[in-house]
């Protein structure tokens, strides 16, 4: 089967402070090119760019130089609202740090990126509930996010993630705070979702995820630039 | 609405000040014979003004004394203020004043 | 319509998610509101008061001006004053001043020549000849008297006059009549020792309102030493008065004011890092700028319409129903005669919305502002912080 390219990048670099004394390249001229439904690691050590390019590809920042096309659309130089409705109807976001909004309960957080759709509140609790039944959380979903362990944390992260049906899904560092067997589990998930056909990139530095043998190719970073990709035959 | 409080105190408070500006109006028409009969009292008597502050003939009748009393200080003068704003004043010096004859 | 009302509940719950500090920033906003509508409140109450009830006050008063200041005018005037086409009553009025050293009150002592019949708001009734009075409440509680019971005031020559009281005012009255003492003419002319043909002023009657200001040019052109004064000056003056009263209150208050504005916009513009992080999270899972600047203003319009609405209740209470007690010292001012204020609610709907404005669109504007600045950041920069 043709594969067909969902990402592609030219040239992209990312610049923090330009002009400063404290000037730093995150990402420079990374070319790069991601298949729909394969599962793509960058691969490196912290410091290294991982973060920033999840950053770029997932229209959370814009790139200081080069080209992002999402879909064969450019997106570097588009106007914000339209990146914001790329980033809801395309992208499903796992941070490192997760970036759930306490004092609010489970299943809020997993709403919440459905609230400035035309879609009923009870159309997106059912929506809701179903993805934290998937992934056996349902039982805590009236509790508020820092009662919650890690693990769990993450798993109500990845139901946000997940709840807009995105094409690609982006975990950054997503095994950073897990045990060894929690690891396992995730990886099981995101596995499971990249079965459904899901487009997934990660971003790490643990050999369990990297070493995996799900993953397709994983992209070897480092000082910001792409050292070498590396194509696994699943 | 899963969180009424604050839309739930908004309308309550809405309601109260209906409510008041309401019983206000039936209170200034429950007052009406009492408007007439200080009316009455206005026009018998030949009342100009309020008997608010009376210390002072500028504030007692704010139209009655000189040309141009009530403002005869400088208004943002605040000791002058009429009949004074915050503190009465201190004891009169009765040597300026006529004590009744004994 | 369906995302409006989820994020107005994400707003809701997002209010109450912070309680402390925005029943904090509620309550000092709802004081200052408080404050703000309580003078207006008054202030306008007292002004449509004067204006409702003194319609029925004398249409022009003639007083004499000796020296820029007043003098008691000749009785002599009202009959050169009744030549004038177009009034009717002429009438001298005897009135003055009388300072009480025994309460350190100031009454105001009024002649009549007449029996008075007629008045409800009187407990007894009015001197019906020389030696009776009527007094207001605030003289009969100074002095401790009531219907029946003697006054005793001294004359121009030190020597105690005996007064019955055949009246009392009543408490209705008060704003009228607290310091009133009602005498007959000719006791008002000896008590004060009044030269005989002298009256006080004198009180014009005209017939078309329309007129008044072209009687009064032809009376002050046929009596050059005399000041005409008309009702509309009085009313107008007393407006002046009062608005000067609260401009008063107002500026004492502006120190505070000030205050709060600085606190409302250091804490509604100055976004806490928590505050960012959250507009950069929502951002980065797909709320567009303008569904965070719609989560702001329900933010912002929640928290000053609630404090708004808070104040003004409270402002009303206070006037109305607890007689200005706790802002009377600068509201009200001293006297040593002074008459409960038991004010009519006439509220202005005008300044309510005019008030409404003044606190609401403020607010909301100062907490959109910075919001929309962490807005339009990338998301990635804004969870940041």
């Amino acid at each position: 089967m043709e594969k067909q390219t969902i990402i592609k990048t030219k040239n992209v670099s990312k610049v923090f402070n330009p002009g400063m004394a404290d000037e730093t390249k995150a990402v420079a001229d990374v070319t790069l090119k991601i298949n729909r439904a394969e599962v793509t690691v960058l691969k490196g050590p912290s410091g290294s760019g991982k973060t920033t390019l999840l950053s770029l590809l997932g229209c959370m920042a814009r790139p200081t130089m080069g080209s992002i096309c999402i879909k064969d659309k450019d997106v570097a130089k588009l106007p914000e609202r339209f990146l914001a409705r790329i980033r809801r109807r395309t992208f499903g976001f796992i941070f490192q740090q997760y970036n759930l909004i306490k004092d609010i309960s489970v299943i809020e957080n997993v709403m919440l990126p459905l609230y400035p759709l035309d879609v009923g509140l009870r159309e997106i609790k059912a929506r809701a509930e179903g993805i934290l039944d998937d992934l056996n959380i349902l039982n805590k979903r009236n509790m508020k996010i820092q009662r919650l362990s890690g693990g769990e944390q993450q798993r109500v992260a990845i139901a946000r993630a997940l709840i807009n049906q995105p094409e690609i899904i982006l975990a950054d560092e997503p095994t950073a705070h897990l045990d060894t067997k929690l690891s396992g589990k995730l990886l099981d998930i995101l596995q499971d979702m990249n079965s459904q056909g899901k487009t997934v990139i990660i971003g790490t530095h643990d050999p369990l995820v990297y070493e995996s043998d799900f993953v397709d190719r994983v992209v070897e970073m480092r000082d910001g630039m792409v050292q070498q990709i590396v194509e696994h035959n699943r | 609405m899963k969180h009424p409080f604050f839309i739930g105190l908004i309308v309550l408070e809405i309601a109260v000040v209906l409510i008041l500006l309401l019983a206000g109006q039936v209170g200034i028409r429950a007052q009406q014979p009492q408007r007439e009969a200080k009316r009455r009292i206005v026009h018998q008597l030949m009342l100009t003004d309020f008997a608010l502050w009376t210390e002072a003939r500028y504030t007692r009748n704010p139209s009655q004394a000189d040309l141009f009393t009530p403002f005869q200080d400088f208004p943002s003068a605040i000791d002058h203020f009429p009949a004074g704003s915050i503190m009465a004043p201190g004891k009169i010096n009765g040597a300026t004043r006529l004590e009744p004859k004994k | 319509m369906q995302r409006h009302r989820k994020i107005l509940e994400y707003a809701l719950s997002s209010l109450l998610r912070r309680k402390y500090k925005n029943i904090a920033l509620i309550a000092v906003f709802s004081f200052i509101v408080a404050v703000l509508s309580s003078v207006l409140f008054l202030t306008h109450a007292l002004q449509t008061e004067a204006e409702n009830i003194l319609v029925e006050a004398p249409e022009l008063i003639v007083q004499k001006v000796a020296g820029g200041r007043h003098d008691l005018i000749p009785v002599a005037y009202t009959k050169r004053i009744k030549m004038i086409p177009g009034i009717g009553k002429v009438t001298p009025r005897y009135w003055g001043y009388y300072y009480d050293s025994l309460t350190g009150g100031n009454y105001t002592i009024l002649g009549v020549d007449r029996e008075i019949e007629g008045l409800t708001l009187l407990e007894g009734d009015m001197p019906i000849e020389t030696g009776e009075c009527a007094i207001g409440k605030g003289v009969a509680a100074a002095r401790r008297i009531s219907v029946g019971e003697e006054l005793v005031l001294t004359d121009g020559k030190g020597a105690f006059s005996m007064f019955t009281v055949t009246g009392v005012f009543s408490a209705a009255s008060e704003l009228l009549t607290n310091d009133l003492v009602v005498l007959f003419y000719e006791d008002i002319v000896r008590l004060f020792d009044m030269p005989a043909d002298k009256a006080t002023d004198i009180v014009v009657e005209v017939f078309n309102d329309t007129e008044t200001p072209v009687v009064a040019r032809t009376i002050q052109r046929l009596l050059p030493d005399t000041r005409p004064i008309m009702k509309s000056e009085i009313i107008r003056t007393y407006s002046t008065v009062f608005n000067w009263r609260s401009g008063l209150v107002l500026t004492m208050f502006f120190g505070a004011l000030v205050a709060f504005c600085i606190l409302a916009w250091d804490k509604a513009t100055g976004l806490s890092a928590e505050e960012r992080q959250e507009i950069g999270i929502l951002k980065a899972i797909g709320w567009e700028t303008a569904n965070i600047l719609e989560l702001k203003f329900w933010e912002g319009v929640i928290v000053s319409l609630t404090s708004y609405l808070t104040g003004v209740i409270l402002a009303y209470l206070h006037i109305f129903y607890l007689g200005g007690s706790f802002l009377s010292p600068a509201l009200k001012g001293w006297s040593v005669i002074f008459p409960s204020f038991r004010l009519t609610p006439y509220v202005s709907v005008q300044q309510i919305f005019i008030l409404l404005f003044l606190t609401v669109l403020p607010y909301v504007a100062s907490t959109i502002i910075p919001s929309w600045k962490a807005a339009i950041t990338d998301p990635d920069a804004a969870m940041r912080g």
